[in-house]
């Protein structure tokens, strides 16, 4: 086993890819002030409304769409509790995320046909970018062949999410929204709509999320497949703040994680301490930083 | 002196009648959304309904809508203890199923004397409930990292372990289920009624519930518990030893878990069989059940038994009518989020009105307080309005 080699870091990038889309908009709600917890029934509707649309359209990119738009439209009813009923954003998103393991697996009887986990030859995943033509070039070849295109685009749009708040003006209101947001009222910026634009684009980056844990990591469905993934980009949110970069990290150690989780599983670990791991991992690193943040602030404090 | 009593007991009606109307309009909104569900995928819901009553309450099916009810009631005491200081624990199954591990290891390898054979592994059981859930509350009092997200997370790794240790050293040798073997005559609980399904865990997790309801309602600690849901500075403030009851409470949560899982444990099959535990979804019934009773503990054990009647009639839709049971799942989603909503427009009403009054004398103070007040917090929904740190 060997850490270093090439694919070792594609499956890395696989296993963070969704995590990191989920958290990206998990980021965005942050920025503008609303925690969004909802992530995980999100990402579960994305990846079930990408296998269903990919199944009756037979084209994957249909998917991809039919997901984010369908997720989009679901996290709706978050904007609209949270952002115009003023509901506790923390409750309602306990519900949906209920609601979208029950809705996935129900609809899934219904309209797929199965329980458990469907996967058929006729469902289309995502191509490869080695099939595009990017396999034979090295370095970046086995890193990125085996990957769909849309694990690139996760990172691109990390760096966007960056860029687009720190250097335009609209991001620079979404982050004036979040720290005061009377304030930002008061200047005569729509605080509403600000709001529930990123609560739907978070639902838009989730459903990019499922699609490509769905139609990219694997083509198949099963029930609970987000398995508590979009729960570890909340955490990643926490960790990383409204630091775009932070929260890449955060999620680069999950997939770091899971990754290895899967290799110790070749050579003889038992499933449960694979599937453990990525959880432990993300919650030591969260208890050590929180620890040194707690140090940092107490030293301030006394110089 | 009667008319005093009079006006209290109409306030009292009103006051019931307005609570109770967000409960009967949330189950309307979801009973109409789910049947909206049912309409667009072609399940006929003049057949699933019924069915899904049948499933709960006809002949056979009412022992086992009774057995469902303890874990339910359980695990509904596991959410709703910390969340009366404001804290959410949604790491049910993982202190169910390592308490039901603990249970079941011990009545299977400690040999104990008759009597006490069924008391030491619930003990045990409810210990170990409240160790897990305890590692949360330090995470929140000392370094501030909310409880929902630590007892969520420790939660997947727990029931991964419970399953490694019923998997590989409890498992029983040869079959290849992965179960334990059966646990010894002397560890089982004692049943009520002729089915067996029900056993003295019913009279049990009642006597705690009233014995629970009573600290909540009618002790300092139980006053103390409330005051820091409601406003945690104010508290401390007043001298409320709030990082304590924080423990206290979690702990308290994940210690009703945790016998929960030993109650299954010790009740029929009479083992620990993978994924039992935690596949009937107990705890986020138990989540829905204690969001819908608002605030009002009384309550909670008639949500829970209502959740209870739809979780397992669900089970008897999918049998008789061929609905698929994760309807119920749907319905409880809903039911969540419908009060959520609800809770604060009951809330900002009531501001209004009081703005409304003071108007009356006041110049104009309300609206835009009414407008600038944070998305309301955690609580309320519960009742108790939490203060953010």
């Amino acid at each position: 086993m060997n850490i270093l080699e090439w694919t070792f870091v594609a499956s890395v990038l696989t296993a963070t890819a969704p995590v990191v889309l989920a958290a990206l908009g998990g980021l965005l709600c942050s920025v503008s002030g609303i925690f969004n917890m909802a992530l995980e029934g999100q990402l579960l509707f994305g990846a079930f409304s990408a296998v269903v649309v990919s199944h009756l359209t037979g084209n994957a990119w249909c998917g991809v769409a039919g997901g984010v738009a369908a997720t989009a439209l679901y996290s709706a009813v978050l904007s609209v509790s949270a952002v115009t009923f003023r509901a506790d954003p923390v409750v309602v998103a306990v519900g949906l995320n209920l609601l979208a393991l029950g809705l996935t697996s129900f609809l899934m009887r219904r309209i797929l046909g199965t329980a458990g986990t469907y996967t058929s030859p006729e469902l289309r995943g995502l191509p490869t970018l080695a099939s595009l033509g990017l396999g034979k070039i090295t370095v970046i070849g086995p890193v990125l062949g085996p990957q769909s295109p849309l694990v690139p685009v996760a990172f691109v749009l990390v760096v966007a999410a960056a860029w687009w708040l720190k250097r335009t003006r609209s991001g620079l209101r979404l982050r004036g929204i979040g720290q005061h947001p009377e304030a930002a009222e008061s200047l005569g910026l729509k605080v509403g709509p600000y709001r529930h634009g990123v609560v739907l684009a978070a639902g838009a980056l989730c459903g990019l999320a499922g699609a490509q844990l769905a139609l990219g990591n694997v083509t198949l469905f099963s029930e609970g497949m987000s398995a508590g993934r979009g729960w570890v980009a909340v955490v990643a949110v926490m960790l990383g703040g409204v630091r775009p970069y932070r929260v890449l990290g955060a999620c680069l150690l999950f997939g770091v994680a899971e990754a290895l989780g899967f290799r110790l599983q070749g050579v003889g670990l038992p499933q449960q301490f694979a599937d453990a791991a990525p959880y432990v991992i993300t919650l030591l690193a969260l208890v050590l930083a929180s620890v040194a943040g707690r140090r940092r602030s107490a030293r301030l404090e006394f110089t | 002196m009667s008319r005093d009593v009079n006006q209290v007991m109409s306030r009292v009606v009103s006051r019931l009648m307005d609570r109770s109307g967000t409960a009967v309009l949330t189950i309307a909104g979801a009973l109409a959304l789910t049947t909206l569900v049912m309409v667009i995928v072609r399940v006929d819901p003049a057949e699933a309904y019924p069915a899904l009553i049948r499933g709960a309450v006809a002949d056979g099916n009412l022992e086992y809508t009774i057995a469902s009810f303890v874990p339910t009631l359980g695990m509904a005491l596991a959410f709703a203890i910390p969340l009366r200081t404001g804290e959410f624990n949604l790491g049910g199954d993982g202190q169910m199923a390592l308490g039901g591990v603990v249970a079941a290891a011990l009545a299977l390898r400690v040999p104990l004397p008759s009597g006490i054979a069924v008391i030491v592994p619930l003990a045990a059981a409810t210990l170990t409930g409240a160790l897990v859930a305890g590692v949360s509350a330090p995470l929140r009092t000392r370094l501030g990292i909310p409880a929902i997200v630590t007892t969520l997370l420790i939660s997947s790794p727990a029931v991964a372990l419970a399953s490694y240790l019923v998997r590989f050293p409890l498992a029983e040798a040869g079959t290849g289920n992965a179960q334990t073997p059966l646990i010894p005559d002397d560890a089982h609980l004692p049943s009520v009624g002729e089915s067996g399904y029900v056993t003295l865990g019913l009279p049990l997790i009642l006597l705690l519930t009233a014995a629970w309801l009573y600290v909540d309602g009618r002790t300092v600690l139980g006053y103390e518990i409330r005051a820091t849901g409601a406003n945690r500075e104010f508290a401390r403030y007043g001298g409320v030893p709030v990082d304590r009851l924080e423990i206290s409470t979690l702990a308290g949560g994940g210690a009703f878990a945790g016998l929960v899982g030993g109650l299954i444990v010790l009740g029929p099959p009479f083992r620990f069989v993978d994924g039992a535990l935690t596949a009937p979804g107990y705890t986020f019934t138990a989540i829905a059940a204690v969001l819908l009773a608002t605030g009002r503990p009384v309550v909670v054990p008639f949500t829970v038994a209502l959740m209870t009647i739809l979780q397992v009639g669900g089970q008897g839709m999918e049998r008789d009518a061929g609905v698929p049971s994760q309807l119920t799942q749907i319905m409880q989603g809903l039911i969540i989020v419908i009060v959520a909503v609800l809770a604060t427009v009951r809330h900002r009403a009531g501001k209004r009105a009081v703005a409304a009054a003071i108007r009356a004398d006041a110049p104009e103070p309300g609206e835009a307080e009414a407008r600038s007040t944070e998305p309301a917090r955690a609580g309320q929904a519960a009742g108790v309005t939490e203060a953010e740190s």
